[in-house]
C-alpha cells in the first residue's frame, strides 16, 4: 500500500497550527466516538432485554434477562411453563449470536474508537456497525421471538388453546394467564446511547475534518 | 331444519330469562345489596352495622383488630407447640393463630410423606423400641436451639414422654432429622430443654424404673429403681445429637418432672423438680394408697440442683459407668462430687422456670397456692457454706429451704408453669383456678414494671379451662419479648361447637403488651389433633426456612445433594438379576419415565427427584397397595424400595395438586407374572 492510498483511507492529518486554532472542534468528535466505544464495551456486562411474566400464582412475577451471551433469571421455570404450549427451551435460541456477540461487540466498539483516527468519510463506515448495532439486536430478537412463538410443538398439552403467536419485542402481551412485559435492559439503552453518540460524533467529525479533506483535495 | 332449530331456541328463551333474572339478583345481592345478620340489615362495608348486628363489645372489637392479620400479610411470631399424643409438632402464627403446619415427628404423616420413603422410615426407625416400630409419641416440650441463651431459630428438639425419646427437627425445612431412644430411661417428662448455647439437650426422666430397664420387683423399689436425667450432646455442625458424647446422671427413684437450664449468672447448672419423694409404689387393688395419694403425702419434695459442667468433667475423667452402652454417673458419685444437691420444694411441684437473668428459680407446687422463688446466689452460698439440713436417704445433700428461699408469692390454686416478659413480670398458669396470674418480680426487675410492690400478684385473668403450660413470646430466654401470651388449656368444655365427646384443646391468646391490670383475652384457637403440652413462641424473623431446597437432587435426611440422584435427561431403568432400579424425575406435569414394566418377584429400588425450582411446586408420588405416598418438595430426591409381590397393573400418580394437568401426571407400573 502506498503512502498515498493510506492517506486517502485515513484522511488528512491535523497540523499543529490547525490544532492550535480550533482544539475543541477536533476534541468533540474524538470524545463522542470514544465514549460510544466505551459504552458499548460496558454494555457487554449488562442485560440487553428483559421480559417479566405476571400471573396470579407468581406473586413476584417471573423474569428472564437476556445478556449478549447468556440468559439469566427464572429461565428454568419459564421453560417449564413453555413446554405446556410447546415452545422450545429458551437456551436453544440465538446460539450462534450468543457465541459471537462478545467478540463482535468488542470489535465494533474498537472500530468506532478507531474512527477517531480516520479523518474522512471512512470514519462513518467504521463506526456504522456500532451505530446500527442496537437496531440489529432488536431485529434479531424479533426474528427469534417469532421463530420460537410460531414454531410450537403441535402435540403440546395446550396446543389447542394457545395458537402460535409472536411475543412482543417491547411492550405488553398476554399468553394464557400470563401478562408479559418486555423492555430494553440497561445494556440496550447503553447501545442506543452509543449509537446516538456516534451519530452526533460523526456530525462534529464532518464539521471538523470536512474543510481539511476539501483543502487536501483542492 | 332451520325452523326446527328456531323452535328449540324459542323453548329455551323462558329458561334463559329466568336465569338472567336470578343471575342479576344474585349479582346485585352480592355486590351491593344489604344482607341480614342476626336480624339486622347490614350493608357491606358498614363496620358499625356489623358490630351492632353481631352484638360485639368494645373489647371484642379490640380483640378482633388486635389479632386480625390482613389477608396476604404475615404473622409477627411463630408458636412451635407440641402436638401431644399426635406425636407431631404444631407450627402456628401469632397473633392470627393460624395453623401453618403439623410437622411429622414420631408419627407417620402422609402429606409430608413422613414415614413412607426409605429415608424417613430410617429416621422413624431410629425410634424403634425393642426392635418394634412405634408409630406414635406423646410429645411434650419443644425446645428451640439457643445461642447465648436466646432462640437462634436453627433447630428444635422435642421429647416423647411415653418412650423416653427425643427428636431433632431442622428449622431450615421443618423436618425431623434424628430420633433417639434413651437407652437408660423408661419415660421422660423433663425434656426437652437446652443449655444456653445448646451444648446439651436436657431430658429428665419421669417414672422410676430399674437401672438398665431390667426386671425388678416393685417391693424392691428403693434399691433397684432409679430416676434419671440425661444430657444429650448436640453437635451443631452436624445438626445431630452425638450419643457417644452424651451422658446421664443416676438419681433417686423419685419421679423427676420438669427441668430448666440455668442461664447467665446460673449458666452451667440445671434444675429439675421431682414428685414422689415418698417412694410410693401404688397398689390400690391391694388396699394400698393409690399413686394419687401416695405420691402426695409429703409437704415437700426435692428440687434437684445439678452442676452439669462438673458432671461432664466427671464423665470425661472416666467416673461414669456404662449402662446399656451409655455413660451414667452413679448416684453416689454425683452426690459425693458436688454435682447433685436437693432443695425442699412445696408441694407436688411441677414447673421449674429460671428467670431471664438466671438469678431466680421459680417453682410451682400443684397443691400449694404459692410460687416459690429461690435465689441462685443463695443456693450457691448455701453450697459453699454447706448450709445443709441433712442428706436424703440416698446420700444427696439437702440445702436448707430457708437458706435458698428468696420469697413465696400467693397466686391461687394449682400453679403449674411460669414464664417472663420484658417488663419485669412473671406469668404463672393456675390449673385449678383456670387462670393466668401476672406478678411482679423483685431484685433487678423491680425497676422495669414500676409496680409499687415487688413479688406481688398484679392481675389474674380467667382462661377456659384447666390451663397447663403457658407461653410468652420468647418468655423462657434471656431476653423475653412480652406482647403475647398463649394459655394452653386442657379442656374447652363449652367454648367451641360440639364435635363429639372428644373436645378440642383450647389455645387462648392473651394480650400482655400493657402493664398493671391490662391483660386481655383475645382469641380461642381449637386444637383438634392432640393435647399439646408446652410451646415456645419465637419472633418470625429469627426463622430462616427455605422455600425450596437449595439444589436439585437434595436429600433432606442429610441436607446435601445426593450423588447419583435422578436428574433431567438421565432418567433410566436398570435391571440386575431380579433387582430393578429406577431413576425417575418429576416436573409439571409428568414423571419420566411413565412406564415401568417389571416382573412379579422383582426387588424394586425407585429413586425420584422433583426437578422443580419454583416455590410450592411440590409433587406427590402415590403408589397404591404398597403403602407409599411421598412428598417431593422442589429439588428433593427420595428413594423407595419394595418387592413386587403380585402381578397386575398399578398406576402411580402425583398426589399434590401441582398444575392444571395434575391429573395427567401419572404412570403405569405393570407387573408381569413370573
Amino acid at each position: 500500500m502506498t503512502r498515498e492510498t493510506l492517506d486517502k483511507l485515513i484522511g488528512p492529518r491535523v497540523s499543529r497550527s490547525e490544532m492550535a486554532e480550533g482544539r475543541l472542534q477536533f476534541l468533540v468528535p474524538t470524545l463522542l466516538l470514544g465514549a460510544a466505544g466505551l459504552l458499548l464495551v460496558i454494555s457487554i456486562f449488562l442485560p440487553y432485554w428483559k421480559m417479566r411474566l405476571l400471573a396470579p400464582q407468581y406473586p413476584g412475577g417471573l423474569e428472564v434477562q437476556a445478556y449478549l451471551n447468556h440468559l439469566e433469571g427464572d429461565v428454568r421455570e419459564i421453560d417449564g411453563l413453555n413446554h405446556y404450549i410447546g415452545m422450545r427451551p429458551l437456551g436453544g435460541a440465538a446460539q450462534l449470536e450468543r457465541e459471537l456477540s462478545i467478540a463482535a461487540v468488542a470489535a465494533i466498539a474498537l472500530l468506532a474508537i478507531a474512527a477517531i483516527w480516520i479523518h474522512n468519510q471512512y470514519a462513518a463506515l467504521l463506526s456504522l456497525p456500532a451505530a446500527v448495532f442496537p437496531f440489529a439486536f432488536l431485529a434479531d430478537l424479533y426474528y427469534w421471538l417469532r421463530n420460537f412463538g410460531t414454531n410450537l410443538d403441535p402435540t403440546a398439552p395446550l396446543s389447542s388453546s394457545i395458537h402460535p403467536f409472536v411475543p412482543p419485542v417491547l411492550g405488553t402481551g398476554k399468553i394464557g394467564q400470563f401478562a408479559t412485559v418486555a423492555a430494553p435492559g440497561a445494556g440496550l439503552w447503553l447501545a442506543f446511547a452509543a449509537s446516538l453518540l456516534i451519530l452526533t460524533g460523526l456530525w462534529f467529525h464532518r464539521r471538523a475534518y470536512k474543510p481539511l479533506v476539501d483543502a487536501s483535495r483542492a | 331444519m332451520i325452523a326446527k332449530r328456531n323452535h328449540r331456541l324459542g323453548a329455551l328463551l323462558p329458561l334463559a330469562l329466568v336465569a338472567a333474572v336470578l343471575g342479576t339478583a344474585w349479582f346485585f345481592g352480592c355486590k351491593s345489596g344489604p344482607t341480614e345478620q342476626a336480624g339486622r340489615i347490614v350493608a357491606p362495608g358498614d363496620v358499625d352495622g356489623v358490630i351492632a348486628a353481631r352484638g360485639l363489645t368494645p373489647a371484642d372489637v379490640y380483640a378482633a383488630v388486635k389479632t386480625y392479620v390482613p389477608t396476604g400479610q404475615k404473622d409477627e411470631y411463630v408458636i412451635l407447640a407440641s402436638g401431644g399424643h399426635s406425636g407431631q409438632m404444631l407450627v402456628i402464627g401469632v397473633p392470627s393463630m393460624r395453623l401453618l403446619k403439623v410437622v411429622g415427628v414420631f408419627t407417620p404423616e402422609p402429606w409430608q410423606g413422613w414415614g413412607y420413603s426409605d429415608e424417613t422410615k430410617a429416621i422413624l426407625g431410629q425410634g424403634q423400641v425393642e426392635g418394634r416400630d412405634i408409630t406414635w409419641g406423646d410429645t411434650h416440650h419443644p425446645a428451640i436451639s439457643e445461642t447465648a441463651g436466646d432462640y437462634d431459630g436453627q433447630y428444635v428438639f422435642i421429647n416423647d414422654k411415653a418412650h423416653a425419646r427425643i427428636a431433632v427437627i431442622d428449622l431450615r425445612d421443618f423436618e425431623t432429622k434424628q430420633i433417639l431412644k434413651n437407652p437408660v430411661s423408661l419415660s421422660d417428662h423433663g425434656g426437652t430443654m437446652v443449655t444456653p448455647d445448646t451444648e446439651y439437650v436436657i431430658e429428665g426422666g419421669q417414672y422410676a424404673a430399674p437401672l438398665g430397664w431390667r426386671y425388678a420387683a416393685l417391693e424392691d423399689y428403693e434399691n433397684a429403681y432409679r430416676g434419671m436425667v440425661t444430657f444429650w450432646k448436640f453437635d451443631r455442625d452436624a445438626g445431630r445429637i452425638d450419643q457417644q458424647r452424651s451422658f446421664a446422671i443416676e438419681l433417686p427413684p423419685y419421679w423427676q418432672d420438669i427441668c430448666d437450664a440455668g442461664k447467665l449468672v446460673s449458666d452451667g447448672w440445671a434444675f429439675c423438680n421431682s414428685i414422689n419423694t415418698e417412694l410410693a409404689t401404688g397398689g390400690i387393688e391391694q388396699g394400698k394408697p393409690p399413686f394419687e395419694s401416695g405420691v402426695s403425702q409429703r409437704d415437700m419434695d426435692y428440687l434437684h440442683v445439678i452442676d452439669w459442667r462438673k458432671a461432664a468433667e466427671l464423665v470425661a475423667a472416666g467416673r461414669a459407668r456404662q449402662v446399656e452402652g451409655f455413660d451414667v454417673i452413679p448416684l453416689e458419685v454425683a452426690a459425693a462430687e458436688g454435682v447433685l444437691f436437693f432443695v425442699p420444694e412445696p408441694k407436688s411441684p411441677h414447673g421449674v422456670d429460671v428467670a431471664p437473668g438466671g438469678e431466680y428459680i421459680v417453682v410451682s407446687g400443684k397443691l400449694d397456692p404459692h410460687v416459690t422463688v429461690y435465689s441462685f446466689e443463695k443456693i450457691q452460698r448455701a453450697i459453699a457454706d454447706r448450709t445443709f439440713s441433712g442428706k436424703d436417704q440416698f446420700g444427696v445433700p439437702v440445702i436448707d429451704f430457708d437458706a435458698a428461699l428468696e420469697t413465696q408469692i400467693e397466686l391461687g390454686l394449682g400453679p403449674l408453669h411460669t414464664q417472663f416478659d420484658d417488663k419485669g413480670y412473671g406469668y404463672t398458669s393456675l390449673f385449678l383456678d383456670s387462670a393466668v396470674a401476672r406478678w411482679s418480680l423483685g431484685g433487678p426487675y423491680a425497676d422495669k414494671h414500676g409496680e409499687a410492690e415487688s413479688w406481688q400478684m398484679v392481675q389474674k385473668i380467667p382462661v377456659h379451662y384447666n390451663i397447663g403450660h403457658l407461653a410468652v413470646a420468647e418468655g423462657d430466654t434471656v431476653s423475653p419479648d412480652g406482647n403475647w401470651l398463649v394459655a394452653m388449656n386442657k379442656w374447652s368444655v363449652d367454648r367451641f361447637l360440639t364435635v363429639g365427646p372428644l373436645h378440642p384443646q383450647n389455645f387462648q391468646l392473651i394480650d400482655i403488651s400493657g402493664k398493671g391490670e391490662t391483660m386481655q383475652l383475645l382469641y380461642d384457637m381449637a386444637i383438634g389433633i392432640g393435647e399439646p403440652h408446652y410451646a415456645q413462641i419465637i419472633k418470625a424473623d429469627k426463622l430462616a426456612a427455605w422455600d425450596v431446597y437449595p439444589e436439585i437432587g437434595w436429600d433432606p435426611a442429610v441436607q446435601a445433594v445426593r450423588t447419583g440422584a435422578p436428574a433431567l435427561g438421565q432418567e433410566r431403568i436398570e435391571r440386575r438379576g431380579n433387582t430393578v432400579e429406577i431413576w425417575m424425575t418429576g416436573v409439571r406435569s409428568h414423571f419420566t419415565p411413565e412406564h415401568v414394566e417389571i416382573q412379579k418377584g422383582d426387588h424394586v429400588i425407585w429413586h425420584i427427584t422433583n426437578v422443580e425450582t419454583a416455590k410450592d411446586a411440590t409433587h406427590g408420588f402415590a403408589l397404591p397397595a404398597y403403602n407409599i405416598n411421598l412428598s417431593l418438595e422442589p429439588g428433593e430426591t427420595t428413594t423407595i424400595e419394595f418387592v413386587a409381590e403380585r402381578e397386575g397393573v398399578y398406576t402411580w400418580y402425583c398426589s399434590e395438586f401441582c398444575s392444571a394437568l395434575h391429573l395427567e401426571m401419572v404412570g403405569y407400573l405393570t407387573i408381569k407374572p413370573s
